[in-house]
């Protein structure tokens, strides 16, 4: 138990092992540790972060399924009345073609009605002309008497 | 304790013993005797603390730059947790006694730390088994415990001492430190009673390291070899020598466990003070 030169080595090598732990141990180990919390306590914020990313993300979500059914009911409505309006231009429009077509018909009707009493004038002209002709007793000569008969037949 | 015909004083001189070598006569020799170890002076070396102790101090900056090398942020597993926690409580005892910033004290607090810690804790290692392996080499004296040596302890408390003194006259400049240890408490009239209260007080800072380390390890050594004297009483079967063998292993035990405590405790106390001493060695005293 005397004290010699022990206690020298004992400080050069207390020395040496504090240079090399704070060199090559302490730094590196450290880093690690540092690294390892920044890396919880971003993982932490993104967390965190995606909490809310989400709680928006709903929110938003809802808004748009609101603004859809708000569109799709807007849809409906101007769908109906434009098939309302549909349905009136298409009645308009067949009643103004039923009118045509009547009044087309009505039209041939009176011609037909026109043409017949033509023809029945003719036919009664020539028959007065064969009375008359029988009542006379003589030919009557149909060319001289055309201005007549044609005022006999314009009376009736 | 294998040697026949040993008296109990000559048992325990014998493991107080260091190996004590010095170069004489041409020669590296070492001493047999405690008388041959103080004839041989200073220049002398307690080879069995210088080889312990270095053995210890590798051993520790090798698992410890082990795991350094291929630390990674990610997911920790086996000796990196370990190490990491070891890392982990220094840090936090270094930040709650250390105000200042420093890139040393905290590897040093570490060192000293896993140093002493690993050199008190052969202080459980049966104190008779080193001699199976050092008695066959030739040789005669071994303490496995280099803490009981006060040349280790001294020597690493005058390493914390010159830290002291560098931080001291680093932070407060030569004039500072000088005006710190002769115009305080007292002002300047009070020159010499300042100079002897502060150089009490300086001083008093490597002593105290030192001398508590050694005296608990060597302390605890006394009572390892006087339990292991109970047995070694054992001349022939009887009730008492018995009862002295069965004693030795429950004492044994028991010294062991409570030694654990010990073992850690001295380790953390080092430690602990070295951060404070210089941390006033940061600080302007008030």
């Amino acid at each position: 138990m005397n004290i010699n030169a022990t206690l020298i080595g004992q400080t050069i090598m207390f020395a040496l092992f504090v240079w090399f732990c704070m060199k090559f141990v302490w730094p590196p180990i450290m880093a690690a540790l540092d690294a390892r919390n920044k890396r919880i306590a971003d993982g932490l914020a993104a967390a965190e972060r995606g909490k809310n990313d989400l709680a928006l993300a709903a929110k938003r979500s809802a808004e748009i399924l609101r603004e859809a059914k708000e569109k799709v009911s807007e849809i409906i409505a101007s769908g109906d009345k434009r098939a309302s309006e549909i349905i009136e231009e298409a009645k308009i429009q067949a009643k103004l073609e039923g009118d045509r077509i009547i009044t087309a018909a009505k039209a041939e009707v009176e011609q037909e009605i026109f043409r017949a009493k033509e023809q029945l004038r003719t036919q009664v002209s020539a028959i007065a002309l064969a009375g008359a002709g029988k009542i006379l007793g003589r030919e009557i000569d149909a060319t001289a008497h055309n201005d007549l008969l044609d005022k006999l037949v314009a009376e009736i | 304790m294998s040697t026949e015909g040993l008296t109990t004083s000559a048992y325990i001189k014998h493991h107080l013993q260091n190996l004590t070598c010095s170069f004489q006569e041409g020669g590296f020799h070492c001493a047999h005797t405690a008388e041959e170890a103080k004839a041989m002076g200073f220049w002398a070396f307690n080879m069995d603390t210088l080889v312990v102790s270095l053995v210890l101090g590798l051993v520790f900056l090798f698992l410890f730059s082990k795991v350094a090398k291929h630390i990674s942020a990610d997911v920790p597993s086996g000796m990196q947790n370990f190490v990491e926690w070891v890392v982990e409580f220094i840090d936090s005892s270094v930040r709650g006694s250390f105000n200042g910033r420093s890139a040393l004290v905290a590897p040093l607090a570490l060192s000293i730390f896993a140093w002493i810690f690993l050199m008190n804790l052969m202080d459980l290692v049966p104190i008779d088994y080193i001699s199976l392996i050092t008695q066959p080499m030739g040789i005669g004296h071994f303490k496995l415990v280099p803490t009981t040596d006060p040349n280790a302890t001294i020597g690493m408390a005058i390493g914390v001492f010159l830290l002291v003194l560098f931080y001291s006259i680093k932070v407060k400049g030569l004039g500072g430190f000088i005006g710190e240890l002769t115009l305080q408490p007292f002002g300047k009239f009070g020159l010499p009673v300042n100079l002897f209260l502060e150089g009490v007080n300086l001083i008093a800072k490597p002593v105290s390291l030192a001398l508590r380390l050694f005296g608990n390890m060597y302390a605890g050594e006394m009572i390892f070899i006087l339990i292991a004297l109970m047995g070694a009483s054992w001349v022939s079967f009887s009730l008492t020598n018995t009862l002295l063998f069965s004693s030795q292993i429950l004492l044994s035990l028991g010294w062991a466990i409570f030694h654990i405590l010990i073992v850690t405790l001295q380790a953390f106390i080092f430690m602990t003070l070295t951060i404070v001493y210089l941390d006033m060695a940061h600080q302007e005293h008030h």
